[in-house]
C-alpha cells in the first residue's frame, strides 16, 4: 500500500494495569499525526482498562502509531470492523472502486456488476464515505457499535 | 435527403406493437445484428431499438402541489423534510430541486462533505411512500389568510407530483483526471493524484443520444422510459450542444445534446429514482431514462449500431482544468477503451472507474423492450424536432 495514503481503521486497546495512568493515547496525535476518534473506553485507575480508538492518518504513520503502543506495554488488536454491501441498494455504477486500496471491490469486465470480495477488505472504510447511496456499511464488533451510537 | 431503400413510419411499427409482431430489440444486440445483416437488411429486420441509462442527473427536480386545506393559504417558503423547495409559483406549487441540501447540513466545513440528505433524497423517500414533513411559511393575504402549515404528508397526499427535468440524458460526457497532487472531490467522483483513477459516466452503446446521434426520430413528444414510469421528452434540454464535433460515425467527440423531460412520479419505481451523495460535491439523483428508437430506414438502423469502439471521449483535467475553466481535452479515448479498466493519460496507467450503472441501463433498455413487446407502450410522433447537426 502506498504510504502516504489515507488510512483509517478501528482498533481494540488493553491497558494492563501499571500503564492505565500514564497519558500514552494523546502522544497519537502529537507524535505521529494521527487523528483518533475514542468510540469506547473503560479504564479504571490501578486496574486493567480498554478502549476502542478509530484512528486516521497515513499508513505509514498508523503502522509507526501502532509500534510505538505496542512499546507502551499496551495490547493492541484490529477491532472486528467489519463492512458489508446492502445487495438490494447497492446500484452497481463503480465510484467505490475509485477508492478502494486493496481491490476487495472491483468491476466485473464481463456482467459489468461491482463485485465485493469480503475476504480482501482491510475495513478502511472509505467505500462507506464515498457510495452515493451508503450501501457500504461498516459495522464495528466488540462492543464498540454500542459506544458509537451512544457517542 | 436521400430516398432510402426501407420506409416505416411509426404508425406502421405501432400497428405491428399492438398486433405483438414488432421486432424489439436492446442497443446492445443491434450492434450484432447491423454488423453482421448490414443496415438496409438490419432496419428490414427491426422496428425498435431500445436504450437507457442510470446516473446522477443533476438538473432533476419535483414540481409538486401539496394542495389547500381551509383556511387556504399562499405559500412562500416550502420545506420538504428541511429541504427548502422554490416557492415562487403560485399559491400552493412548489419545485425541489434535486441537488437542493437540507437546511443545516455542515456542507463542505468538515471536508469533504457527505450531503446526506438532499432534495433527491426527498424525492426517493416520496417515492417509497414514506410520510415526508412538509413546512410551509406564508406573510398572508385577504384571500389567503393562513400563514403556516407543519404536517406529514406522502406521495399519494399531493395531489400532483411530477418529475421535471430541465436536463438529463447528455449525449457523450468527459472522462475527468487530476492531475494535481492533491486528491479532489468532484461531482464526478473522487480523483486521485497524479491521474491515478479516470472517471465516466455515460452509458455507451446503450446511451439514448449516442444511438440517434442527429436526434433524427427524437423531439418534443416522444414517450421514453423515465424512472421506472413512462414520460415525456419536451424539447432540447438546458446546455443542449447541436453543433458538437463529430466523428466520421456521427458521434459527438464532447458533451452534445441534452433533454428536458418529464414524468408522473407517482407511476415510477424507486428502483430507478435514487437520492445520490456524492462526497465533497452535494446530493442529486440518479434517475433511469430510456428512449425507443423507431427504426424508419436503413440510416436510422446504421446509428443505432453504434458500438463502443464507435464512441470517442474526452479526458479532462479536473485537479485544475476544470475549475478554472479551461476547456483543455489531454486526449480522446474510445469507450472500448474505458470499459477496459485502465488507461493511460499523460504517461501513468489510469485506473477507470463508471458512474453510470452498467446493469441498471441495461435493466432501463431491457424493461422498456418488454412494454413494447407486449403492447403496453407504444411510439409516439415528435411534434417539434430537436437541432443536431
Amino acid at each position: 500500500m502506498d504510504a502516504d495514503a489515507p488510512y483509517s481503521q478501528i482498533v481494540y486497546l488493553v491497558f494492563a494495569p501499571d500503564v492505565v495512568g500514564k497519558a500514552i493515547v494523546c502522544s497519537l496525535a502529537r507524535k505521529f499525526d494521527l487523528e483518533f476518534n475514542i468510540l469506547k473506553a473503560q479504564i479504571t485507575p490501578r486496574q486493567e482498562g480498554a478502549m476502542t480508538l478509530e484512528l486516521s492518518g497515513s499508513a505509514a504513520a498508523f503502522q509507526a502509531g501502532l509500534d510505538f503502543l505496542r512499546d507502551q506495554g499496551l495490547k493492541v488488536s484490529p477491532a472486528a470492523q467489519r463492512i458489508t454491501r446492502d445487495e438490494a441498494s447497492c446500484m452497481h455504477c463503480g465510484v467505490c472502486t475509485s477508492l478502494c486500496p486493496a481491490r476487495a471491490l472491483h468491476l466485473d469486465r464481463v456482467s459489468r456488476e461491482v463485485v465485493f470480495e469480503s475476504e480482501k477488505c482491510t475495513t478502511c472504510g472509505l467505500c462507506t464515505q464515498v457510495c452515493p447511496v451508503g450501501a457500504m456499511q461498516a459495522r464495528i464488533e466488540n462492543g464498540a457499535e454500542e459506544a458509537a451510537e451512544d457517542a | 435527403m436521400a430516398s432510402h431503400k426501407v420506409n416505416k413510419t411509426i404508425k406502421e411499427i405501432n400497428e405491428r406493437i399492438r398486433k405483438g409482431l414488432a421486432v424489439v430489440v436492446n442497443a446492445r444486440d443491434m450492434i450484432d445484428i447491423v454488423r453482421d445483416l448490414g443496415k438496409v437488411a438490419a432496419a428490414g429486420e427491426v422496428d425498435v431499438v431500445t436504450t437507457g441509462t442510470f446516473s446522477p442527473m443533476c438538473s432533476s427536480g419535483l414540481l409538486f402541489n401539496f394542495g389547500q386545506e381551509p383556511p387556504v393559504i399562499k405559500g412562500a417558503k416550502v420545506w420538504l423534510n428541511g429541504v427548502p423547495a422554490h416557492a415562487g409559483l403560485a399559491a400552493v406549487d412548489a419545485y425541489m430541486g434535486c441537488t437542493e441540501p437540507v437546511k443545516g447540513d455542515p456542507l463542505n466545513k468538515v471536508y469533504p462533505g457527505r450531503f446526506s440528505y438532499g432534495g433527491g433524497h426527498v424525492i426517493e423517500d416520496l417515492l417509497r411512500g414514506k410520510s415526508v414533513h412538509l413546512r410551509v411559511e406564508a406573510y398572508g393575504t385577504d384571500c389567503y389568510p393562513r400563514k403556516n402549515i407543519e404536517k406529514d404528508v406522502r406521495l399519494a397526499d399531493l395531489p400532483t407530483a411530477m418529475l421535471l427535468n430541465p436536463r438529463n440524458a447528455y449525449q457523450n460526457y468527459n472522462c475527468a483526471v487530476n492531475l494535481g497532487k492533491k486528491i479532489v472531490y468532484t461531482y464526478m467522483g473522487p480523483l486521485k493524484p497524479k491521474a491515478k483513477n479516470a472517471n465516466y459516466a455515460t452509458a455507451g452503446h446503450l446511451s439514448p443520444l449516442l444511438n440517434d446521434p442527429y436526434l433524427r426520430t427524437i423531439g418534443l413528444g416522444t414517450k421514453i422510459f423515465l424512472g421506472g414510469g413512462t414520460g415525456y421528452v419536451l424539447g432540447p434540454g438546458t446546455q443542449h450542444n447541436p453543433k458538437p464535433p463529430r466523428n466520421e460515425r456521427g458521434v459527438p467527440e464532447c458533451a452534445a445534446g441534452t433533454l428536458m423531460v418529464r414524468g408522473d412520479l407517482k407511476a415510477m419505481n424507486p428502483r430507478f429514482v435514487r437520492g445520490v451523495s456524492i462526497l465533497g460535491y452535494g446530493c442529486s439523483l440518479a434517475l433511469g431514462l430510456g428512449v425507443p428508437i423507431p427504426v424508419l430506414n436503413e440510416d436510422v438502423a446504421w446509428y443505432a449500431g453504434v458500438s463502443d469502439a464507435d464512441i470517442a471521449v474526452p479526458v479532462k483535467d479536473y485537479g485544475h482544468d476544470y475549475p478554472n475553466g479551461v476547456g483543455r481535452v489531454l486526449k480522446k479515448v474510445s469507450f472500448e477503451e474505458l470499459v477496459s479498466g485502465e488507461i493511460e493519460v499523460e504517461g501513468v496507467r489510469s485506473a477507470t472507474v463508471p458512474l453510470t450503472s452498467y446493469t441498471l441501463s441495461l435493466e432501463v433498455a431491457d424493461t422498456l423492450k418488454q412494454w413494447i413487446q407486449n403492447g403496453s407502450f407504444t411510439l409516439t410522433e415528435p411534434q417539434e424536432a430537436i437541432e443536431s447537426q
